[in-house]
């Protein structure tokens, strides 16, 4: 227990997608001008997170790993089919994020309507597969994989939240003309993570 | 961007290199670049860029799959059907990518753990689905090779530029040369430069450069 609180701190805070690996980016800094969107995009990532994780460890473990296969006989025990791993992942994502579109499209049409394009393009946010492979990379358990899934989905959330708070804010100040929309961002950005760098101090 | 295409796609017979061929080529590297106007593919790009090499090897990674994805697509869009259009898009571009990974891991095995996840990364880069969805699921072959070259070449400027800097401040070295001590001057390494928190300042002020040199402007 104590073992997955230690997971899910890490990946939300520490081990940010954001702000310590910077990924999903694209999204993260075409989406960030309401906090409003912001917080609905981030409501999708964290669910979308939250289950490909898990999803993607079981077939990593049940079917791509070297000796996987044993399960199903002895005679699969050598098969390795990690060369795989890329497309059965992004498959998997693909899959869940049409399944999310269609379910916000049925019960929250004016959240569909404000994500439009950018539902589809949850699959293609880096922070899903990098998710996925990071997992890959750490020796977790099922349990200890969807805390992460999970965590790095809040985490996700939180830095997208708190920085269409500030441009929100932004919009007030005299910012030079070249510099406006997304130089002055990744400005914020580059400072917002030296902030999140406090928290590498942390031991758990 | 829409505009251009609809235009290329008009032209029966053209030379191969017309001058809005050329277009597709130059476009990218300056106003209507990936990372600093269009906004796609920023995560690579703050995340391969601490050393020189990695950021080139990336660079050529991404060129590769770019333009030739762009050209696989371009030839079956007719026949995909717009439903599943980003699963097909998808498969296509992992299929070159796995190519180029299996390429580096055979070939520079060092350069590819250094690049570790990222290579994997390249099917998610928004900059290979972006041209997809936009260029190429309209155009002709020919064409959206160039446009992939292009936008491969863009991205590739910006991270060079990204990596020249952060590993001569960060490290004082280019491509693992050492130029400060070469020059028998110590030079102690900025860390800042080493961090994704410097890179994104890094990157803003050169969109703040770039921008004041091409006049492009943003409201807010």
């Amino acid at each position: 227990m104590e073992n997955l609180i230690n997971i899910g701190v890490r990946s939300i805070f520490i081990d940010n997608m954001i702000f310590a690996y910077f990924l999903g980016m694209c999204s993260f800094l075409a989406i960030s001008k309401k906090v409003s969107t912001a917080f609905g995009l981030g409501i999708a990532v964290v669910f979308v997170l939250g289950v490909t994780v898990p999803i993607n460890w079981l077939v990593q473990n049940y079917v791509l790993t070297a000796g996987a296969l044993s399960w199903m006989g002895p005679s699969f025990a050598d098969i390795d089919l990690n060369f795989l791993q890329f497309i059965v992942f992004i498959s998997v994502i693909a899959a869940i994020t049409q399944l999310t579109e269609m379910a916000v499209e049925k019960f929250s049409p004016a959240l569909y309507g404000t994500l439009g394009i950018f539902l589809p393009l949850i699959a293609v946010n880096c922070s899903i597969l990098g998710g996925a492979l990071f997992m890959v990379g750490r020796p977790y358990n099922l349990a200890e994989a969807t805390v992460f899934g999970f965590g790095s989905g809040i985490g996700w959330m939180l830095a997208i939240v708190a920085l269409a708070g500030v441009r929100e804010k932004m919009k007030y100040s005299n910012v030079p003309a070249p510099l406006r929309g997304l130089g002055i961002t990744f400005i914020l950005v580059g400072l917002m993570s030296l902030g999140f760098l406090s928290f590498l101090g942390f031991s758990l | 961007m829409s505009t251009e295409a609809v235009e290329v796609q008009e032209k029966k017979s053209e030379p191969l290199f017309s001058k809005k061929n050329r277009k597709l080529i130059s476009n990218p590297l300056d106003i209507d670049n990936p990372i600093t106007v269009q906004i796609l593919g920023v995560c690579s790009a703050l995340a391969v860029t601490t050393q020189m090499k990695p950021a080139f090897v990336m660079s050529l990674g991404l060129t590769i799959v770019t333009a030739s994805s762009n050209v696989v697509i371009s030839m079956m869009r007719n026949s995909i059907p717009s439903r599943i259009r980003i699963i097909v898009q998808l498969a296509v571009v992992s299929l070159w990518v796995i190519l180029v990974d299996q390429l580096l891991k055979a070939y520079v095995y060092d350069v590819s753990k250094q690049l570790s996840v990222f290579v994997g990364l390249i099917i998610t880069n928004c900059i290979v689905m972006g041209r997809l969805e936009a260029y190429a699921m309209g155009n002709k072959p020919w064409p959206s090779f160039l446009d992939g070259i292009g936008n491969g070449l863009g991205y590739g400027m910006i991270l060079m530029t990204l990596a020249f800097f952060r590993e001569l401040l960060g490290g004082g070295s280019l491509f693992g040369f050492k130029v400060f001590e070469s020059m028998g001057v110590h030079y102690q390494g900025n860390g800042l430069m080493l961090l994704p928190a410097g890179a994104c300042i890094l990157l803003g002020l050169i969109i703040w450069i770039q921008r004041s040199i091409n006049g492009y402007r943003e409201s807010h």
